[in-house]
Order: C-alpha cells, then sequence, then structure tokens
C-alpha cells in the first residue's frame, strides 16, 4: 500500500507525516509513506487546504489532522 | 459498543448546553470578580500607577479569553458549513463585481490558513474562477480572522469591531475588482494556467451535528490553545501601557495631527508578522494614550492582512510584477481606510 501525505511544509502537514509513519510503524501495517511537497504532483489529487492523506490513491482527508482511530482504520481497510 | 458511542455523542450536546449559561454568568460578572480580587484580595492602593495595570489586566485578560473562546467555537461550528469546495463552486460562475463581492464575503466563513493559499489559489484559478475575484478571497481570508474580531470587540466595542470587518470587506472587494480590471493573468506563472487540475469528486462526507460540535471544540483546543500566549503578552504591554504611559503621549506620533502618520503605520505594519492576538491589546492601549482610530486601524490591517511570509509562499505561483501589484493595491486601500477615519472621528 501507498500512503502519501500532500504538504508544502507547513506544521500541520509535518503532524501529519510523523503521525501517520508512527501508526504504520506501531500497528505493523505494510505501507510505503511518501511525503509530496511538489505543488503540481499535489494539483493532481484536486486538494485544495493541506495536509491531504492519500491511501492508494485515493484522497482521505484533506486540510485536517484526522483522528488516530480514523487513520487507523482507513490504512486497515485496504 | 455502538450503545456507548451513541451515548457519547448524545452527550456532546449537553456539553455546550452547560457551558453556556455558565459562560454568561462568568462574563456578566467579571467586573465585580475584578474589583474584588483587586480591592479586597489584594488590597492595592487606589489611584497609582500599578494599580491601574494590575486592574486593566485583571478585568481585560479573563474578558477576552473568555470571548475568544465562544466566538472561536461558533467560528469553527459555522465553518463546517463551508468547504473550499463548496466556496469554489459557488464563485466558479461569477462575474467581477458580483464575484468581487461574494468573495470577499466567503473568505471570512470558510477555513482558511496562510499555508494552504498556493493549493487554494491554484485549485479557484484552474477551475476557472477569476483572477480578481480569487483575489478578493485571498485577501478577505486572512484580514478578517475571527481571533482579531474577538479583540476588537472585546477590547473597542461592537462599533469597532463593525468597522473593522466592513472596511476589510470594502479593501478585499476593492483590490480585487482592481485587480481583476487590470488583467493582471499575465503575470501568473505560465505553468499554472497550462497545468489542468484534476477535480476527482470528492466525496464531500455528510457531517452529523455532533461532528459540527465536535468541530468547533477542536478549532478552540487548537486555536486558543495557540494564541492565548499571545493574549496574555499582549494584554501585559497593553496594560503596562495603560497604567504608566502619559495621557496624549501617542498624540503627536499617531496623532490625527500628523498626517503622514497613516502611511508610516502602513509601511512599519507589512513587513510585521504579528498575530492579531498579540498587537491589538497594544493597538488599544495606544489608542487610548491620543493615536487616531484610523492610523491605529490602518496599522492593524496592515499587520494582519498583509503579511510578508504569505505573501512570499505565493511567489511560487504569482510573477513578481503581481506580487507587488497587489501589496500596493491592498497597501493603499489600507491608507485610504485610515485617512477616512481620521477625518470622521
Amino acid at each position: 500500500m501507498i500512503v502519501k501525505i500532500l504538504g508544502t511544509g507547513c506544521k500541520k502537514c509535518q503532524t501529519l507525516e510523523a503521525k501517520v509513519r508512527d501508526l504504520v510503524a506501531v500497528n505493523n501495517i505494510d505501507a510505503e509513506v511518501e511525503k509530496i511537497t511538489d505543488i503540481q504532483e499535489m494539483l493532481k489529487y484536486g486538494i485544495m487546504m493541506t495536509p491531504g492523506l492519500i491511501i492508494n490513491e485515493k484522497v482521505k482527508s484533506f486540510g485536517i489532522i484526522p483522528k488516530d482511530d480514523q487513520i487507523i482504520s482507513w490504512l486497515k481497510e485496504v | 459498543m455502538k450503545n456507548g458511542v451513541l451515548k457519547l455523542n448524545r452527550n456532546i450536546f449537553l456539553i455546550p448546553a452547560i457551558l453556556l449559561p455558565l459562560w454568561f454568568l462568568l462574563y456578566l460578572n467579571l467586573e465585580n470578580f475584578a474589583i474584588l480580587i483587586v480591592d479586597s484580595l489584594m488590597k492595592l492602593p487606589q489611584g497609582n500607577h500599578l494599580t491601574s495595570a494590575i486592574s486593566f489586566f485583571i478585568f481585560e485578560l479573563p474578558k477576552v479569553l473568555l470571548l475568544l473562546i465562544l466566538i472561536v467555537f461558533v467560528v469553527g461550528v459555522v465553518r463546517t458549513y463551508f468547504s473550499p469546495e463548496r466556496t469554489r463552486k459557488i464563485l466558479g460562475g461569477k462575474k467581477l463585481l458580483a464575484g468581487n463581492v461574494s468573495a470577499s464575503l466567503l473568505g471570512i466563513v470558510t477555513p482558511f490558513c496562510s499555508c494552504s493559499a498556493i493549493p487554494l489559489f491554484l485549485g479557484f484559478v484552474e477551475s476557472g474562477v477569476p483572477l480578481g475575484v480569487t483575489f478578493s478571497f485571498l485577501i478577505a481570508a486572512p484580514m478578517i480572522n475571527e481571533v482579531a474580531l474577538v479583540l476588537l470587540f472585546g477590547l473597542f466595542g461592537w462599533k469597532t469591531a463593525l468597522m473593522y470587518v466592513s472596511t476589510g470587506l470594502i479593501i478585499a472587494m476593492f483590490s480585487g475588482f482592481v485587480i481583476g480590471k487590470l488583467k493582471f493573468e499575465k503575470y501568473v506563472e505560465d505553468w499554472v494556467y497550462k497545468t489542468k487540475a484534476a477535480h476527482p469528486e470528492i466525496e464531500e462526507a455528510k457531517i452529523s451535528f455532533t461532528q459540527r460540535i465536535t468541530s468547533g471544540f477542536d478549532a478552540v483546543k487548537e486555536i486558543v490553545g495557540k494564541v492565548w500566549v499571545y493574549v496574555v503578552i499582549g494584554i501585559a504591554v497593553g496594560a503596562g501601557i495603560h497604567g504608566y504611559v502619559p495621557e496624549n503621549f501617542m498624540a503627536s506620533l499617531m496623532g490625527k495631527s500628523a498626517w503622514w502618520s497613516v502611511p508610516v503605520a502602513v509601511v512599519i505594519g507589512v513587513p510585521m508578522y504579528s498575530n492579531a492576538a498579540g498587537i491589538i491589546p497594544i493597538v488599544q492601549a495606544l489608542l487610548e494614550k491620543g493615536a487616531s482610530l484610523g492610523t491605529v486601524l490602518a496599522f492593524m490591517m496592515s499587520v494582519i492582512g498583509l503579511s510578508l511570509p504569505e505573501t512570499i509562499i505565493l511567489k511560487k505561483v504569482l510573477k513578481i510584477q503581481l506580487i507587488v501589484a497587489f501589496i500596493s493595491i491592498v497597501a493603499a486601500g489600507i491608507i485610504i481606510v485610515g485617512y477616512l477615519f481620521n477625518l470622521i472621528y
């Protein structure tokens, strides 16, 4: 599974990235976490608020830092 | 398990229902509390500088914090009704002027943070929202923010708060309209109009009322958690000025008679990047010491509305000519507003 965090480097984006990496490691989920900072790349997903959370090319959330259990359930449903 | 969740959800309605009367009880009795503390508990002598500063602090700080919590909560709930997607759809078909008006108004209620300025700008422009209309939004969104509004209301009263919102709106509409009329599209970086952004229908999840209430609480936690330090520092400095700086001290520097005070205030204000929470209590204290409202308003707007970091971020999508034009037009708008208020009051 490929997880992408879209963000330009604001505080929220860094928080989300750290959180996702942490959750993936703690729950032993087989996922590759990538951080996307390139704006043109971000545009492909059509989000207008950062950070964006993309799991297997699907936009799961944007503009917010989702709750831990919400992220875990997204990671596990794939 | 499911029952447990339901119960919790139902209870969340109760929290604001209980807290709200409590809030009013506290808020309406603040002055009594402050007098009680200063006179009876601390037994400070009346009429000296220190007492004056301490009473100011003890009364103003809880007042502003209480207002902040309530308003940030309400705004947090209201914002769940306005997503950027929805705002973009509303603005998509709009022409100039009507578009500038609605963009400025939507700028107040749409959730916005300056780190999202670029994706938002691109999202708007590429889906066909006119450049001038997009700018109206980008000017109104940071300029009219709830923290500034609370502080203005709490420290100056509703008239100044209302004036701030309306002049902010007028500047956003006017500047966006001018940028639109000048046909500045050519100064947007070339790739912006070339790349076609994908607009996959991001499923707009149905939000329950419970979730909206939760967002309100989240907003309080996030925003109040971030700005309370600045509020405390700002009010402390304000209290110091209130108690120690002589009356009319500022009159010669920031008073009406000093014609140059408005542009100077703006020039100093633009590169300053302070949040509203820290700047407004200081500004209020200055006003009391003889600075004029127009000058102070101009200073505040240039600090809050035009921030250098945000402008630097925009460099990624705008050519330098447009950035310069953007700053000058908004600054000109602020200066006009400053003079106008100095003239009226």
